[in-house]
């Protein structure tokens, strides 16, 4: 019997998993508990877990939580229903691996960080870059994180902080304008 | 109700309607001026239908509901066509046009820009020209212009309240001498005329669900439609204008919402598709009596295309701004708007504030970059201010619209390829306009401050620029084609020169204007 490499992971049901690093962090606040898992259905949980790492140096925030990079995962694993970015990815993933002389998940930071640094402008850090540029900052859990409101502005700021900065003088009425009643 | 339901509709043979293809600030002002003159009218527009309930709170979602994706291609030494390549400009494709995504400054251009060439003098490498007409033939047309679009500090019209990211702006410039408020605005500040007042949403981008900033979506096309003299399709994409043996056009063929070809017989066709699609629908229409296509002899369609020259100062501070609060630009500073050529460049610039919501900060900050500086600077967005610096850019024959015959869009048509190279001048003005806005931050504390590139285009100008003579453009001082003289250009392509304020009032009441003549002209049988 003969399985394809897609079937199979996808019989193999390949789930990425991790835990909340910042029990007291904004995130925390809108999870519903600490532990996230993330199911694949295109990537093998080793590929998975390496592209999460590689996101992690291309766009470095050190108290960003895995959970919200396991996002750009999610839609990388998405774009490999595609066979070519499947290839893409899985083959970005084994060259790392190559140059790592086994497992580049196994090297120090400096020498994975040296790895990635090595393979930029390349179409497998390119997919990854241009994914994760939107999908890293596209979400509920990073608006927690970075300090953007989202979609809780539709109603109107008007009585809910727009003019609340307090660190610098008040304008004049002249150059600004009488909040409507 | 929809607010095409009950509409009067005209045939598809009816040769008496004028066409007017787009309904943004130039096509939709000009249908409902025609249309209130009794003038059967029937627009054209190749974008969908939304409401202001359809409006959505989310940027990248909202970019793929309105923004016009068709395919386009660029080519030049601007910076732009490394970034997004295929996205020169960030316009809209549905009823309103970009008149949905504006930000609502409506600024009128100062006299000495309407004479450029005379101001400015012979820049070597652009191809200045004086308007065919002064600020006082518009200034009427500017003040019915701020009148029906509402614009603050006009009319008695209070200014708007200004947010955190203004009181940033505001003291800086205070530090410096600079002037600031919250400018003129085409957004109620109190209720007026049938439209609700701004509540701060901050999504001016994406489409004002208040209905506070004005549009054409719920202004003059529902007011040009109440006349029973206007219909308006929507999802009808203009593939080509057709003439007859003496050279008038005829004809509009368009594809339908179920991409079945039509053909719109006219009196009169108005092309306001903006910069970029109005000129490559004129060159879409070639002809054997036009083989350079419509209105092309003098060889100038397309060319001259301006898209201001921009740039955005963004500034971290200590404690935070939530800029993305309110209205999106919500404070201006018009001291550098002059022209002083001591400054090293001609013309001048504004500084407005700008915010984006965090997806749209990742994606423009500094397009193509990854590491720590990136994201350092995205750690702070909630202690960012912004500005966006736009000043009058040159224009020049080699920047141009021109057909890609690799590329074709949904309908077989060769899409617009975008070409533009940076002028020395508008180089010089970026520095300048980076240094003051960056001042103008560090005056109040800045912790860092950060340069970000162009965005795609908003203010596509020029490519079909009206001038005094024939040669030297392509329409005259009423938008009227020099070539064919039942054909007109009725949107931001007609800017003999971009300057330096944001176009969309100018646009308004150059079609005010056209509406009057093209009425005139209609009533004395002379077009």
């Amino acid at each position: 019997m003969s399985l394809s490499r897609r079937a199979f992971l996808r019989n193999s049901r390949n789930v990425l998993v991790g835990t909340l690093a910042f029990s007291n962090g904004a995130i925390a606040l809108l999870a519903p508990s600490r532990a996230w898992s993330l199911p694949l259905n295109h990537l093998s949980e080793a590929e998975g877990d390496t592209l999460l790492k590689v996101t992690r140096y291309i766009f470095p925030h050190a108290t960003l939580e895995d959970a919200v990079y396991a996002l750009v995962v999610k839609d990388l694993d998405s774009a490999a229903a595609d066979n070519t970015v499947n290839n893409l990815l899985s083959t970005g993933v084994r060259t790392l691996n190559d140059r790592s002389g086994g497992n580049w998940r196994n090297l120090g930071t400096e020498e994975q960080f040296r790895l990635v640094e090595a393979m930029a402008g390349s179409p497998f850090f390119e997919k990854i870059r241009s994914t994760a540029v939107v999908s890293l900052y596209n979400n509920e859990l990073a608006f927690a994180h970075f300090g953007y409101q989202g979609s809780a502005g539709d109603g109107g700021y008007l009585y809910a902080g727009f003019n609340d900065l307090d660190w610098l003088p008040e304008p004049p009425l002249k150059d600004s304008g009488v909040i409507p009643t | 109700m929809s607010l095409t339901e009950k509409q009067k509709t005209f045939s598809h043979d009816d040769d008496n309607v004028v066409v007017i293809i787009g309904s943004g600030a130039g096509g939709g002002t000009l249908a409902n001026e025609l249309a209130q003159q009794g003038i059967d009218t029937v627009v054209l527009e190749a974008g969908a239908l939304h409401t202001t309930a359809d409006f959505l709170a989310d940027e990248w979602a909202s970019f793929n509901q309105l923004a016009w994706l068709d395919p386009r291609t660029t080519s030049g030494s601007f910076r732009l066509a490394r970034d997004f390549s295929g996205l020169p400009a960030w316009i809209v494709k549905a009823v309103g046009g970009t008149t949905i995504h504006w930000a609502g400054a409506s600024l009128r251009l100062q006299p000495h820009e309407f004479k450029a060439r005379t101001t400015y003098g012979d820049i070597k490498g652009a191809n200045l020209l004086d308007w065919p007409i002064s600020y006082d033939d518009l200034e009427a047309y500017y003040a019915n212009a701020e009148d029906r679009m509402g614009v603050t500090r006009t009319n008695g019209i209070g200014g708007l309240p200004g947010n955190n990211n203004f009181k940033v702006m505001h003291a800086g410039a205070q530090k410096l001498g600079y002037n600031c408020n919250t400018g003129h605005m085409a957004i109620n500040s109190a209720p007026r005329k049938g439209r609700l007042s701004c509540q701060q949403r901050g999504f001016c981008f994406q489409g004002c669900r208040f209905g506070a900033k004005w549009s054409t979506l719920y202004t003059d096309l529902p007011e040009g439609i109440a006349t029973g003299h206007m219909e308006l399709r929507a999802e009808s994409h203009v593939a080509r204008i057709e003439h007859d043996k003496k050279g008038r056009v005829n004809a509009v063929v368009y594809f339908d919402s179920d991409g079945k070809e039509q053909r719109q017989k006219a009196r009169v066709v108005a092309v306001a598709g903006n910069s970029i699609e109005t000129p490559r629908l004129l060159l879409n229409s070639a002809s054997s009596m036009f083989p350079d296509g419509l209105a092309n002899r003098s060889g100038q369609v397309g060319r001259n295309y301006m898209r201001h020259m921009t740039g955005s100062v963004y500034a971290t501070f200590e404690k935070p701004v939530h800029m993305y609060r309110g209205t999106t630009m919500a404070g201006i500073i018009r001291d550098e708007a002059h022209n002083d050529p001591s400054r090293g460049f001609v013309a001048g610039y504004e500084m407005e504030t700008l915010s984006l919501g965090l997806p749209f900060m990742a994606a423009f900050l500094n397009p193509g970059a990854w590491g720590r500086e990136f994201t350092h600077s995205m750690d702070q967005y909630a202690h960012m201010a912004g500005m966006w610096l736009v000043g009058e850019d040159m224009p020049r024959e080699s920047n141009r619209i021109t057909l890609n015959p690799d590329i074709k869009d949904a309908h077989g048509m060769p899409v617009a390829n975008v070409h533009y190279d940076d002028h020395d001048n508008d180089l010089a003005m970026r520095e300048h306009a980076f240094g003051r806005g960056e001042a103008i931050y560090n005056a109040v504390g800045a912790l860092e401050t950060i340069r970000t590139p162009p965005y795609p285009s908003t203010h596509n100008l020029g490519s079909c620029r009206m001038s005094a003579r024939a040669e030297d453009g392509v329409c005259n001082s009423v938008g009227q084609s020099h070539d064919i003289p039942n054909l007109f250009i009725s949107d931001g392509s007609q800017f003999t020169t971009s300057a330096a304020e944001n176009p969309t009032l100018t646009i308004v009441a150059l079609a005010v204007r056209q509406a009057e003549n093209l009425g005139r002209m209609l009533k004395q049988g002379t077009v």
